[in-house]
């Protein structure tokens, strides 16, 4: 349980940190909260040759809002959205996701960057970034880009990121007061990574719903999306058989891995309760 | 709970704060972790094949100071091979380092020793194992059907150990009853201890011994154990358990890695010490409870068991567990199946056999936590199948009448089995309980009651061990006990405390015994030096034996000390009391013992012939054993769509005799409940087809949390046994015998209106609701 060696550095500026990952690129890897890169080294499932820590960074931390976004610093801990950071609906729902991340001691330390660079298609920031079509802001020593999340997202454990790469932000849209959300999972333990993961938001116009988007986690690859959900809420009015029928259609239309934990066909049926009970939340 | 004013302080029975525990807290215990710092590191390369070849074992270039040992270099010392004297028992070779061949993912094939841990983990690392792998068998069926891959040449077809029992009446009673059949599994465990294994071993240069400090619970016996393998004088080691941060069994057998130490330790004069990481623990310690039963019961049209057949396959994995050996699991099968309830007739096949996974070894309940589950799953579905309330068909079969004779022709000493359940049914308030069922039912919520109704065979000596005619028959326990010249009490005793609060209770029963404060007793424990031969800490032992055993050394010392109080005071023998650390005389003359014992030491002449020369006593106590009992209750809520239970409530009636410390007692019992909660809902070592293991860490193998236990309410009854000298009974594992039961019937009972009956354990989510899936396609 001891890492194999590596090379250190604290870089203490943005520029710093970029222009040693311009230098050591592939060789190297972030370390932010640590909490799913510590144990991958100590298991050596992950050897790199030269950590760089961006602690010491300053501003990449916090939250503001910004044109309609909800700017989150990557290494925003996932402790700050406990209690809402925002006003309105993204705010509670931020709270809600937050309480279903592992333990206090992980929550305080690991980071929402971590999580969405890291890419564990369980991790619940990567269904909410998802689900709620989120941008992700990179920065490089050349320059700096923003990568929808539809993009950034490859497959299990890869982003979009290139290994120059540092994650600033992630942008979430901030919704008004006509809009609801709702998130649900299933996890075996409290704080253990989920099995399946909804998430909603719905907004609602002259009693139905006009806008809506529905992500999913733990069930293949990547977070996805499920266009069958959304489908089959919009236009409609929301009622208890609505929030069943877009479960039923949302899982449909999935086909989940398995694995010792989940069958294919169990996490099929618990997409389709996550959906319907992440809407039942949303309209509560 | 204090003694009544005009009465002497009662220490036996009072909830005092355990003496172990302000250590503890305080984070200064000593676990072997902190004894081998500074020591060398060994870490051990595991074999990443279930079965296969060595073809050769490629070495990197060794800086100085390290070392990498392999089975060719430990040629000379013997395999670890426990054995059976019937049983058709096949002793199997368990090598300390292989030379030719691997057996499981995980048995330890190279050691390294370095500096340093991370040097050592560094060499492992860079060692590269050249393994031809075979087709390995690893699932118990198919390694127990025919054409399944021979695991070991002696045992052709992979059984180990084979009992059968049929008592002549049993066919008849077959043929005119109504059977009720059920196929049951029992999905594999680790008892996973908050500490891990662990040794430490130091070399004496100036004595030639070693001494091993070893997260152990039977240290002489590891000490018999490693000392054969070695071929070293067992005067030459010194074997230490110092603080234990849990056993639960897998802390019993001998294990090749303590045999290494040792010899390293020897052979290159120096200290060294493994610290097993909890990956290595849950791959390569010792697993449990991978079986298979089928059960038919037979019964009348009154609900009465009149027979009962079973047939019982254990996985024992790769090798024989020692000392036990691996006919722990079956053949406790074999022994103890009617439970609490009455059997005439009884059959019964049971076989261990080996696979190409990580060894069984006994984990608290060995069988019997699969044993009531199977019984009380029995009673449920005959209870339907005969249209009888599964109270009532209980209270027909219960024994009542004591002492019972089971067809195994154990001997059921004074409980109750019935009161324990009528209470149980009392607290958990049955028909009140209906009505909120039903009216959850009606707003789509499933809540459940489970029963559970359990014996626990505790404080058995060498009879039960010898029935299973193992060559090491544990049993005794010998306690020498002492007071010093200053006045304090030593006691020494052959158990091995891991967190049970021994020094507190039996520092209690001697107090009781000799009229002193327990603050003024010490017990020493763990270590081979200091202490009597003895079995150690297992099979809720060692209140009762140890317990035992030192109510009668105490007893002999307080003789001791009355006989000197008699001369001292000039009074008879036979008045003096102590009592509060005095001896007392009728007429008020009284003398502390403190006095005493300074006198008995120290002073000389003819004083000394009358009162002796010292205050030594020992006893050894040897008893048959005793039954304690118990009732579980689990009321859960189930969640129809993802399967997921959560326990609403968890009663326990228990009936552990006289208890000499109730809060002990309650630890004892909602620790072992959260362990079957584990069992019944969560823990499952899960391998792939070829041996390879899934569930390397606590996010795969997944013991409940504090989210997933909930507060465990005990109640008790107190059935004061003439079995043993405490009137007390064990009470360490009936806990994690009963939940597993208690809970998936409350599963079940949840989900009456599916029909869904299950009868593996753990009930996973994804199980529970694919047998809700399955009755719903099933169903119209
Ligand atoms: C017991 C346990 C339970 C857990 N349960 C959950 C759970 O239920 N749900 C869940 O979502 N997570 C869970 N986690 C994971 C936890 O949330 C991690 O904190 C998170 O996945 C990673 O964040 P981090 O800041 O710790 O990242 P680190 O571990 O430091 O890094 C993770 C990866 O991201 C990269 N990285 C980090 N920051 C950046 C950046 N700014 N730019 C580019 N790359 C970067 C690193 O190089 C590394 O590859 C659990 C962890 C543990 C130990």
């Amino acid at each position: 349980m001891k890492p194999a060696a590596f090379a250190y550095h604290r870089p203490e500026t943005r520029a710093e940190a970029l222009a040693l990952l311009a230098e050591h690129g592939e060789e190297a890897k972030i370390i932010a909260g640590g909490q799913s890169l510590v144990p991958a080294m100590n298991f050596r499932l992950a050897r790199p040759p030269i950590l760089i820590d961006i602690n010491a960074v300053p501003g990449l931390d916090g939250v503001r809002e910004e044109a309609g976004q909800l700017v989150i610093g990557a290494r925003t801990r996932h402790a700050t959205f406990e209690k809402p950071v925002t006003a309105g609906p993204l705010g509670t729902l931020l709270a809600r996701v937050a309480a279903n991340i592992a333990h206090t001691p992980i929550r305080s330390r690991g980071s929402w960057g971590g999580s969405v660079s890291h890419a564990d298609p369980a991790s619940e920031w990567c269904c909410v970034t998802r689900g709620l079509e989120a941008e992700l802001v990179a920065e490089s020593a050349t320059g700096r880009r923003s990568i929808p999340a539809a993009d950034f997202f490859q497959t299990i454990f890869t982003t979009a990121l290139r290994p120059d790469e540092l994650l600033a932000e992630i942008r979430l849209p901030l919704f008004g007061p006509d809009w609801h959300c709702g998130f649900a999972e299933y996890a075996r333990r409290a704080g253990d990574f989920a099995l399946a993961m909804a998430v909603v938001a719905c907004r609602v116009e002259g009693g139905v719903i006009r806008e809506a988007r529905v992500g999913l986690g733990g069930i293949a690859s990547t977070p996805v999306t499920s266009p069958e959900a959304v489908a089959a809420l919009l236009g409609q009015a929301p009622s208890p058989a609505l929030f069943a029928a877009a479960g039923a259609a949302g899982a449909a239309a999935t086909d989940p891995d398995g694995d010792i934990h989940a069958s294919g066909e169990y996490r099929q049926d618990l997409v389709k309760a996550m959906i319907r009970r992440a809407l039942v939340q949303a309209f509560a | 709970m204090a003694g009544l004013p005009d009465e002497p302080m009662n220490w036996i029975g009072r909830n005092i704060p355990r003496l172990e525990d302000p250590a503890l807290v305080r984070g200064e215990g000593r676990f072997v972790a902190d004894i081998a710092v500074g020591s060398r590191a060994v870490v051990f390369v595991r074999s990443p094949v279930a079965a296969g070849v060595i073809r050769g074992i490629e070495k990197p270039d060794l800086p100085r100071g390290v070392l990498v040992i392999t089975g060719g270099d430990v040629a000379a010392l013997k395999p670890i091979v426990p054995r059976l004297g019937r049983f058709n028992y096949v002793a199997i070779e368990q090598p300390i380092l292989p030379r030719d061949r691997v057996h499981y993912v995980g048995q330890p094939v190279v050691a390294v020793v370095a500096p340093t841990q991370r040097e050592a983990e560094d060499i492992a690392d860079a060692v590269f194992l050249d393994i031809e792998p075979e087709q390995a068998v690893v699932d118990l069926d198919s390694a127990a059907g025919p054409g399944a891959p021979v695991v070991h040449p002696m045992a052709p077809t992979n059984t180990i150990v084979e009992g059968r029992i049929r008592t002549p009446g049993l066919d008849a009673v077959l043929a005119e009853s109504t059977i009720v059949e059920i196929d049951v599994r029992s999905r594999r465990q680790n008892a996973s201890p908050m500490e891990t294994r662990g040794g430490a071993a130091s070399f004496d240069k100036a004595s030639g011994r070693v001494s091993l400090h070893a997260s152990v619970q039977m240290p002489h016996m590891l000490r018999t154990g490693i000392a054969d393998c070695i071929g070293m004088p067992e005067a030459d080691l010194r074997v230490v358990a110092p603080d234990v941060g849990g056993g639960f069994g897998q802390k019993m057998s001998l294990f090749p890695e303590y045999v290494l130490l040792v010899w390293l330790a020897r052979k290159y004069r120096t200290e060294v010490a493994w610290i097993e990481d909890r990956r290595e623990n849950l791959i390569a310690s010792a697993h449990s409870r991978d079986q298979h039963h089928i059960v038919r019961g037979a019964f009348d049209g009154q609900g009465v068991m009149r027979g009962l057949d079973v047939e019982i396959l254990a996985n024992i994995g790769a090798f024989s567990c020692y000392p036990t050996t691996c006919g722990v699991e079956p053949l406790m099968a074999l022994a103890e199946y009617a439970g609490p309830y009455k059997v005439a007739e009884y059959g019964t096949h049971a076989r261990g056999i080996t696979t190409n996974t990580a060894v069984m070894a006994p984990y608290r309940g060995v069988s019997r936590p699969v044993v009531s589950f199977a019984l009380e799953r029995l009673m449920e579905v005959a209870a339907k199948r005969l249209n009888i309330d599964p109270i009532e068909i209980r209270r027909r079969n219960l024994v009542t009448v004591f002492p019972h004779r089971t067809p195994t022709n154990m001997v059921l000493d004074e409980a109750s089995y019935l009161e324990t359940m009528e209470k149980a049914v009392e607290v958990a308030d049955l028909p009140g309980f209906r009505a909120r069922q039903q009216a959850a039912r009606e707003q789509g919520r499933y809540l459940g009651i489970g029963f559970s109704v359990i014996n626990e065979r505790t404080g058995y000596g060498t009879p039960a061990f010898a029935a299973r005619s193992m060559e090491i028959t544990p049993g005794y326990e010998r306690v020498e006990i002492c007071m010093t010249p200053s006045g304090e009490v030593e006691a020494r005793i052959g158990a091995s405390p891991h967190g049970q609060g021994l020094r507190t209770t039996l520092a209690q029963i001697i107090a009781e015994e000799v009229g002193v404060d327990v603050q003024r007793i010490r017990i020493i424990h763990g270590d081979t030096d200091r202490t009597p031969y003895g079995w150690g800490t297992f099979a809720s032992r060692s209140l009762v034996i140890a317990g035992g055993a030192s109510k009668l050394a105490a007893g002999k010392l307080a003789q001791k000390l009355k006989r000197a109080a008699a001369v001292l005071l000039q009074g008879e023998e036979s008045q003096v009391r102590l009592e509060a650390g005095m001896a007392l005389i009728p007429g008020g003359a009284s003398i502390s013992l403190d006095t005493i014992a300074r006198t008995v030491y120290h002073s000389a002449g003819p004083i000394s012939e009358k009162i002796g020369y010292d205050l030594n006593e020992a006893a050894t106590y040897d008893p048959e054993g005793t039954f304690s009992n118990a009732c579980h209750v689990a009321v859960v809520e189930v969640d129809a769509e993802t399967g997921n239970t959560r326990i609403l409530r968890y009663i326990v009636v228990e009936d552990a005799g006289r208890l000499i410390n109730p809060m002990i007692v309650d630890g004892q019992v909602q620790g072992g409940v959260a362990q079957g909660i584990g069992n019944a809902l969560l823990e499952e070592i899960i391998y792939d087809a070829d041996g390879n293991i899934l569930t390397g860490s606590f996010a795969d193998f997944i013991p409940p949390t504090m989210a997933e236990v909930p507060d465990i309410e005990v109640h008790h009854l107190a059935t004061l046994t003439g079995a043993t000298v405490l009137q007390a009974k064990g009470v360490g594992e009936g806990g994690s015998i009963a939940a597993p039961a208690a809970v998936i019937n409350a599963i079940c009972d949840a989900l009456q209106p599916f029909g869904v009956q299950l009868f593996e354990m753990p009930a996973t989510p994804q199980r529970v609701r694919a047998a809700i899936r399955a009755a719903q396609e099933t169903s119209p």
